[in-house]
């Protein structure tokens, strides 16, 4: 909260070192802006940038760095016998103890006198930590200021160096994402690292029988602790299956209506809708799915042709899950379509074809690998949704083909891993780690194609 | 220089009376009486009367803007492809009406090819871009009279040696001129009566433009052809008779020979000697 405050207090002061350096400028030249280099507000953008970085800097290293000097001052001030033979972890919980005593937590061992002290001693450690950091901070303001409005002159080109912060700010920018990005598969690579030296690659990627449960004593029924990850990818593919089954023809024809028939009037209402589709929230798809489309099968399968349809039949997780990705498909392939050029079908027409002639023979073979691409997408969207298949497939693991049985994902199984208390050093918990690297690996296979084949769609016709 | 300037309310009569000017032996193919086109509120063409001779190259020349592409569009009911377009009036090929309702527009276009001003062939094989036609149409029964029918086209289009031997490569990795005979070649396979042709050159080099107009002057034999051109020299060259259009009207129309050498309207001669458009 204080850095906030802080933050808002360094803004106002950039805004203010805006206006000064407007100014000075416009004093340099001698009230004549026309014989500035660049127009007076990049003048005052400079002077801004000046304040506001550097400060912005020192306030950031100040955050990182403030905490372990305080934390090591407060340590070594405790009595030498206390901290002599401490491990590292003990260290850690005692560090915990001081830390939630100076935040007044209820859970912090009040009563020992040593912890008070210090507790107390870190607090006031902090404040004069703040008053220091709001010194330093608005120093360096200052001096960026001072520094700025030395520098200003009618020649000086601000209009340049604004531009070549703007360009380092943006990359700045795009490296967080990247950076976070390559975090993400880092941690994944780490993680999954650790499960395979504890379970065979092999077993892993081949083993028929899923049952992550390990025994904790070894009496207890059920928990054989296997990891053969084939059931679920086979379910995972099963599912998506079904999903394209449904998603492919109806997007694919509403594709070609929207592009090809439907007159401006239809489509500038019919376009939103379908899109709205794609903005409901894939977990109210997942109710449905599991309150209503499920028990709709089970007894339309019951009542008409005697068929055993599980509850949580991947059928109805993979209908729904179709009609998610319509939107998806329907769009992505009316655009490849509305890019085939006007003139292949003006040549087909003129040759004396009808409309479905053109668009069967010319437009649809012209525009199929982009359509090709488009599915890529849709299948790798399939693969990786999670809510519907968490709320509407199954939770075990079940090696079939048969649309009417349960069958579970890995998607399902890395939340059923991961939810609720966990040890991060049983192979049952990483074993979620290396599920996501696998799915992982094959989206991302399946962009990479899918962009591939999308790009070399458009480069064939520019 | 005479100025034979006409007023302009006599300029359509002139146009009719050259119009009417037809030798004896002459075979109206196409008929257009007071053709009217609307691209919305805008009045694109505006009463036009004109015949198309059997086996004759008619050029349609003009400034940009002046409507002879949409007449031309107009002949293989090419504008229905457009919303906001609109057609008044009466076009007869063969002195039957195509815009009666009764008409069928596919087998229409079947009788009045086109070529377009882009070379616009389709991303298949050269093959197949020829064996198009053919095939929606039912017009050849198996494999070997297909093979006939795409040698025969490639054949009349002169593009038959330059490809024999890689029929199987896609239409769109020819050269510009080539392209542009494959799509010739495309319209000759549906064996149409009329065909159209829209700037056919405007996207090709002197030496492919050359091999375009022998092959219309070759073809005229067979078909009726009219072109749309920029090129004054290229009407001269290629068309038996020429008409000018010009702010959506007929202005002139006539023997080729005696519109270039002897043209009665003051707006065509400054057009045609270069001093406007």
């Amino acid at each position: 909260m204080h850095t906030f405050i802080v933050v808002i207090g360094l803004i106002g002061f950039a805004t203010l070192g805006y206006t000064i350096g407007r100014a000075r400028a416009i004093i340099t030249a001698g009230g004549v802006v026309k014989d500035l280099n660049s127009i007076p507000s990049y003048y005052g953008y400079y002077t801004a940038i000046w304040i506001g970085i550097p400060s912005l800097v020192m306030l950031i290293v100040w955050l990182i760095v403030e905490p372990h000097v305080i934390d090591g001052v407060v340590m070594s001030n405790l009595p030498i016998n206390i901290t002599q033979n401490l491990s590292t972890s003990e260290y850690g919980l005692l560090l915990n103890d001081i830390h939630n005593a100076a935040n007044g937590s209820l859970f912090s061992k009040m009563n020992d006198r040593v912890i008070a002290t210090a507790a107390k001693q870190l607090n006031s450690l902090r404040q004069t930590s703040f008053m220091l950091m709001l010194i330093a901070v608005f120093c360096v303001g200052i001096s960026g200021l001072r520094f700025a409005r030395n520098r200003i002159s009618p020649d000086m080109r601000a209009r340049n160096i604004v531009e070549k912060v703007i360009n380092f700010i943006l990359i700045i920018s795009s490296l967080i994402a990247i950076l976070t990005t390559m975090g993400i598969v880092v941690s994944l690579i780490f993680e999954s690292v650790i499960f395979f030296s504890k379970i065979p690659l092999h077993e892993f990627l081949f083993g028929l029988n899923w049952s992550p449960q390990i025994a904790i004593h070894t009496e207890q029924v059920g928990s054989s602790g296997a990891f053969g990850a084939v059931p679920l990818f086979a379910g995972t593919l099963l599912i998506t299956f079904i999903a394209m089954l449904v998603a492919v023809p109806i997007g694919l024809m509403s594709a070609i209506y929207m592009a090809e028939y439907a007159k401006a009037r239809f489509r500038a209402f019919a376009k939103p809708m379908l899109e709205v589709l794609a903005g409901i929230p894939t977990v109210v798809y997942g109710f449905f799915a599991a309150t209503t489309v499920a028990p709709a099968f089970r007894i339309a399968g019951q009542k008409s042709i005697g068929l055993d349809v599980s509850s949580e039949s991947a059928l109805a997780a993979g209908v729904v899950m179709g009609i998610m990705i319509i939107p998806f498909v329907s769009s992505l392939s009316d655009d490849v379509i509305k890019a085939v050029p006007q003139s292949l079908r003006d040549g087909s027409y003129g040759l004396g074809a009808t409309k479905s002639e053109t668009i069967r023979l010319v437009v649809m073979p012209a525009a199929l690998p982009g359509i090709v691409g488009a599915l890529l997408l849709a299948v790798s969207r399939a693969i990786g949704e999670t809510m519907i298949v968490v709320m509407a497939a199954g939770l075990t693991s079940n090696l079939t083909v048969n649309p009417f049985e349960a069958v579970t994902t890995v998607t399902v199984q890395i939340v059923t891993l991961l939810v609720g208390d966990q040890e991060f050093d049983s192979p049952k918990t990483l074993s979620a780690f290396a599920l996501g690297m696998v799915l992982f690996l094959i989206t991302l296979a399946l962009n990479v194609l899918a962009l591939r084949v999308v790009r070399k769609y458009r480069e064939h016709y520019e | 220089m005479i100025n034979r300037a006409l007023n302009p309310p006599d300029v359509n009569l002139a146009a009719k009376l050259s119009d009417s000017k037809q030798l004896a032996n002459r075979f109206t193919k196409i008929k257009s009486r007071d053709v009217n086109v609307y691209y919305g509120n805008k009045h694109a063409l505006k009463h036009v009367n004109l015949s198309v001779y059997k086996n004759e190259v008619t050029a349609l020349i003009g400034p940009s803007g002046c409507g002879k592409s949409t007449f031309l569009r107009c002949l293989n009911r090419m504008n229905d492809v457009i919303d906001i377009c609109k057609v008044t009036g009466k076009i007869t090929l063969d002195d039957y009406n195509i815009y009666d309702s009764s008409l069928d527009v596919v087998q229409l276009r079947a009788r009045v090819g086109m070529v377009f001003q882009k070379p616009n062939p389709f991303p298949k094989s050269i093959y197949d871009n020829i064996a198009y036609g053919p095939r929606i149409h039912g017009i050849a029964y198996g494999k070997s009279e297909l093979d006939e029918i795409v040698q025969n086209c490639l054949d009349r289009a002169g593009l038959w040696k330059e490809v024999s031997d890689r029929l199987e490569q896609p239409g769109t990795h020819l050269s510009g001129g080539q392209q542009q005979r494959l799509c010739i070649a495309r319209a000759i396979a549906v064996n149409p009566e009329v065909i159209l042709m829209d700037e056919p050159c405007s996207a090709l080099d002197p030496i492919a433009t050359a091999r375009i107009e022998e092959l219309i002057k070759e073809l005229r034999e067979n078909f009726t052809i009219i072109i749309v051109t920029h090129s004054m020299q290229q009407a001269a060259r290629v068309s038996q008779r020429t008409a000018f259009f010009h702010l959506g009207e007929l202005l002139e129309v006539g023997d080729t020979q005696a519109i270039f050498t002897n043209p009665i309207n003051s707006c065509t001669q400054g057009y045609i000697t270069g001093r406007f458009g």
